[in-house]
């Protein structure tokens, strides 16, 4: 081994140094947002925007989450607001409801989940067995989604009369919104699979290198498939809960939902070629995109010109966290 | 007295935490080849890439026909006459010869904006007549051979001379890796032939070419520079101890420590065929042997590694391992029963990367640290922590990322990633390549003593002197089926040139 390519003890530590920079670059710009917004509108951290702030980013943790794993594969999830319809019609439809007698409670809850997830399990299976690219795949069974929501619910809001599932999204318990303990609940789940399952380690082994996963023996659809269905399950719990928060089963659930869940993913710090990034940042990211889409409603801002702000904020955040040094050429 | 064309003072060039070239000065004499020769992280590719312009020196000077330049960029080095010929080739498979040639300087075939491709085909035609090479201008360059798309690389570093009007300076990085004996023999001819209008680098692991062609030696060693030698003064052994440091052990192989095989068979392959690649293999590979495969690339003795692998689709023919049969096309199976795959390329399907070393030791059997599916992190660095001090890999810990290991570190945690696993039979497509003559060494040394307690090698060879050295049994493969079998034991080696007739 020459000398020359030994690292040294201080070349480890500027690597880490570097590495933390990396994670913490997010964390930094959050708190200076929030220091920001509070300097020029006091409210901001009023306990009451506050409550708003955990309220509006609980969805948006939980989806962006979904599509964490799949982007950490060096994927792309795009049936999201597909599935959150699906999902939202089917609860419409089975909770107790304006517009028919069901009455199924908790099962309606499940079932609609389910739809979520099995959406998730289709796009694995197309993606992997029929080998369609994923964004193909899921872009179609987007609409798929759309499609089968507003038929179902022929193109209405389906008001919800279950009490326990509006109480989700409406309630507070000790002045903390209900639907922060779901996203709360969610990110714990998240976070243990990342650290702690097979899955979590083939997820970053896949987006890492894929053809070095097969080497090691990894079954790469069975993984694939696993980690869209887990995705499918958490829209589908987004759709859900948006559901009750909105107050009706309806196929518009997941609007705006999808490119709010990939920035909120990007702006953590998770690089769409995979392989890096995580469940921590991709919190951080929620709540970035959420304190700054606060932050405009606060001061005023055209709900229009929001949307281009937000595009804006995904560009530069895929420009500051992709370590474009280090891709042969991009696409 | 010969003129100097390029001249390199006192460059040196730091990455974090490394001392890449330090005071680094070399020439380049009109009209000569010059060869550069270190082990890997000597400091020969920062150098490359300094003078073509994809790093900048830290300090020092190049010198250009006499004038001080600075080279910013490719495109630059190829404006002042310097282009390199690169190790992978770096053209466009999807264009044809003639736009490679010319790719990024088409602009003396625009008129308003329309590409002149009738001239640009006669152009490309004079750049390969240089050659003396029949290729036709307007082929696609995918459709061609490794050796003839070299040969276009070469032709569109001489087509500096007309798009700069200097005299061109080319730099070949390793340029015979992807090349059999017959296209090596014919690269050296038409160097020979370039000598008389070109200076030329020319940087190779594999020393007896850098003493067939060159007319001057420099040996890299630690980022400096530490010897420049006359070719025709130099042994092979002298750059061996230059670039090592020491004379090279005649113990190199670790011969002394081969052993014979026992008895039972661990894997049985019979009549192994994959369409288009090999036809009836059959061969008994015993416990504690090793069996090298000696043939040129692309004579199908990769394609037989990658099926064992469960990495390819044998068409027919049966594989066991301890009797069993072993189903093919998944390497899961493969490894279930006991098959450790040890790839070509390190960096695409070796290891993941990014990954820390501990998870890629776990990777193909997470049960090791796994208990009702839940990844015990402790356990997993102690066991990566046990690896790392039981094969020496050179790290700052279980944590380390291998993104940030040297090629022979990278290579052990592979051989661990294996072991841990307690693969019985190892598949072994070229273990040393790209790893540097010390960790060389260590890898010999691991796989004589892994036989030793009764672990079975299928080996393709970097060398057919590795070849010979390390294996028990040699198999020579030419167009996909056994040519031969010629036993290899300890103080009773083959001539290489026994192996070469039953491979061309």
């Amino acid at each position: 081994m020459s000398a020359s390519l030994q690292m040294t003890e201080k070349s480890i530590k500027t690597l880490r140094m570097k590495k933390r920079l990396f994670t913490l670059g997010p964390l930094i710009v959050l708190i200076l947002l929030v220091f920001f917004l509070a300097v020029i509108n006091p409210r901001f951290v009023s306990g009451v925007n506050l409550a708003n702030l955990a309220r509006q980013s609980s969805i948006l943790l939980i989806i962006a989450l979904g599509q964490l794993f799949i982007i950490l594969m060096g994927s792309i999830d795009l049936s999201v607001e597909g599935s959150m319809a699906l999902s939202s019609v089917i609860i419409g439809l089975l909770a107790a409801n304006y517009f028919n007698d069901n009455n199924f409670g908790l099962w309606a809850v499940l079932i609609a989940i389910l739809a979520g997830t099995l959406m998730g399990f289709i796009n694995g299976v197309i993606h992997t067995k029929l080998r369609i690219p994923a964004f193909m795949t899921t872009l179609g069974m987007m609409y798929v989604g759309l499609g089968l929501g507003t038929w179902l619910s022929n193109g209405m809001n389906l008001p919800i009369l279950d009490e326990m599932i509006l109480s989700w999204a409406r309630g507070n318990t000790l002045g903390i919104p209900n639907l922060t303990f779901f996203g709360i609940g969610i990110f714990f789940i998240a976070l243990f699979i990342e650290k702690f399952t097979r899955l979590g380690r083939y997820i970053f082994a896949i987006g890492g290198a894929e053809a070095n996963a097969k080497l090691a023996g990894i079954p790469i659809s069975k993984y694939k498939i696993m980690a869209f269905t887990l995705a499918g399950f958490f829209f589908g719990v987004g759709g859900v809960l948006n559901s009750a928060r909105i107050g009706a089963g309806t196929s518009t659930a997941g609007l705006n939902q999808l490119f709010a869940a990939i920035t909120a993913v990007v702006v953590g710090g998770t690089a769409m070629t995979g392989g890096t990034g995580g469940v921590v940042q991709t919190l951080i990211g929620t709540l970035i995109v959420t304190v700054i889409s606060n932050g405009m409603v606060l001061a005023g801002v055209h709900s229009f010109a929001q949307l281009a702000v937000q595009g804006i904020i995904i560009t530069v955040a895929v420009i500051l966290t992709l370590d474009r040094s280090k891709l042969p050429f991009v696409k | 007295m010969s003129e100097i064309v390029l001249e390199a003072k006192n460059i040196s060039k730091k990455f974090p935490g490394v001392q890449a070239l330090d005071n680094v000065s070399f020439k380049v004499n009109r009209h000569e080849i010059v060869g550069l020769v270190g082990e890997n992280g000597a400091g020969k590719s920062t150098l490359l890439k300094i003078l073509i312009g994809a790093y900048q020196q830290d300090e020092g000077q190049l010198i250009l026909r006499g004038e001080p330049v600075e080279i910013r960029s490719v495109k630059g080095a190829y404006d002042h006459g310097l282009a390199m010929v690169f190790q992978e080739q770096s053209l466009l498979p999807n264009l044809t010869v003639r736009e490679n040639i010319f790719l990024g300087h088409e602009d003396n075939f625009i008129r308003f904006g329309v590409i002149n491709w009738k001239l640009m085909n006669q152009e490309s035609k004079r750049q390969l007549d240089k050659l003396g090479i029949l290729i036709s201008p307007d082929a696609t360059f995918f459709n061609l051979p490794f050796a003839a798309r070299q040969m276009v690389e070469l032709a569109r570093a001489l087509a500096i001379e007309e798009v700069t009007q200097h005299e061109p300076i080319i730099i070949l990085d390793e340029p015979t890796t992807v090349l059999d004996g017959d296209e090596i023999e014919l690269l050296f001819s038409k160097l020979k032939l370039l000598k008389e209008h070109a200076s030329i680098i020319f940087v190779s692991h594999h020393l007896e070419e850098v003493m067939e062609i060159t007319d001057r030696i420099y040996v890299f060693k630690d980022g400096k520079n530490v010897s420049e030698l006359k070719t025709s003064d130099t042994r092979i052994s002298q750059l061996h101890q230059l670039m090592v440091g020491r004379e090279l052990k005649g113990e190199y192989y670790r011969e002394s420590k081969q052993r014979e095989p026992e008895e039972d068979v661990i894997l049985r392959v019979e009549n192994l065929t994959i369409p288009n690649q090999c036809k009836d293999i059959s061969f008994d590979l015993h416990r504690g042997e090793i069996i090298a495969f000696a043939g040129v690339e692309g004579s199908g003795r990769e394609a037989i590694c990658r099926a064992l692998a469960g990495m390819e689709k044998p068409s027919q023919g049966r594989v066991e391992i301890e009797g069993k049969q072993l189903p093919f096309n998944q390497p899961n199976s493969s490894i279930t029963a006991g098959i450790g795959y040890v790839p070509q390329d390190r960096g695409v399907e070796g290891l993941v990367l990014h990954m820390n070393i501990g998870a890629n030791i776990t990777l193909p059997n997470m049960k090791l640290v796994t208990k009702y599916g839940i990844i015990n992190h402790e356990e997993e660095k102690t066991l990566a922590t046990h690896w790392i001090d039981r094969i020496d890999i050179k790290a700052p810990g279980p944590d380390a990322l291998c993104l940030n290991l040297s090629g022979g570190n990278q290579q052990k945690v592979v051989l661990a990633k294996w072991l841990a696993s307690k693969i019985k039979v190892f598949i072994m497509d070229h273990p040393t390549r790209g790893v540097d003559v010390g960790a060389k060494e260590e890898v010999y040394e691991l796989i004589r003593e892994l036989s030793h307690q009764g672990c079975a090698f299928l080996l393709i060879a970097d060398t057919l002197e590795e070849t010979i050295g390390l294996s028990n049994v040699i198999f020579t493969i030419k167009d996909g089926v056994i040519t031969n079998r010629i036993d290899s034991p300890k103080g009773n080696k083959p001539e290489q040139i026994d192996l070469i007739k039953h491979m061309m």
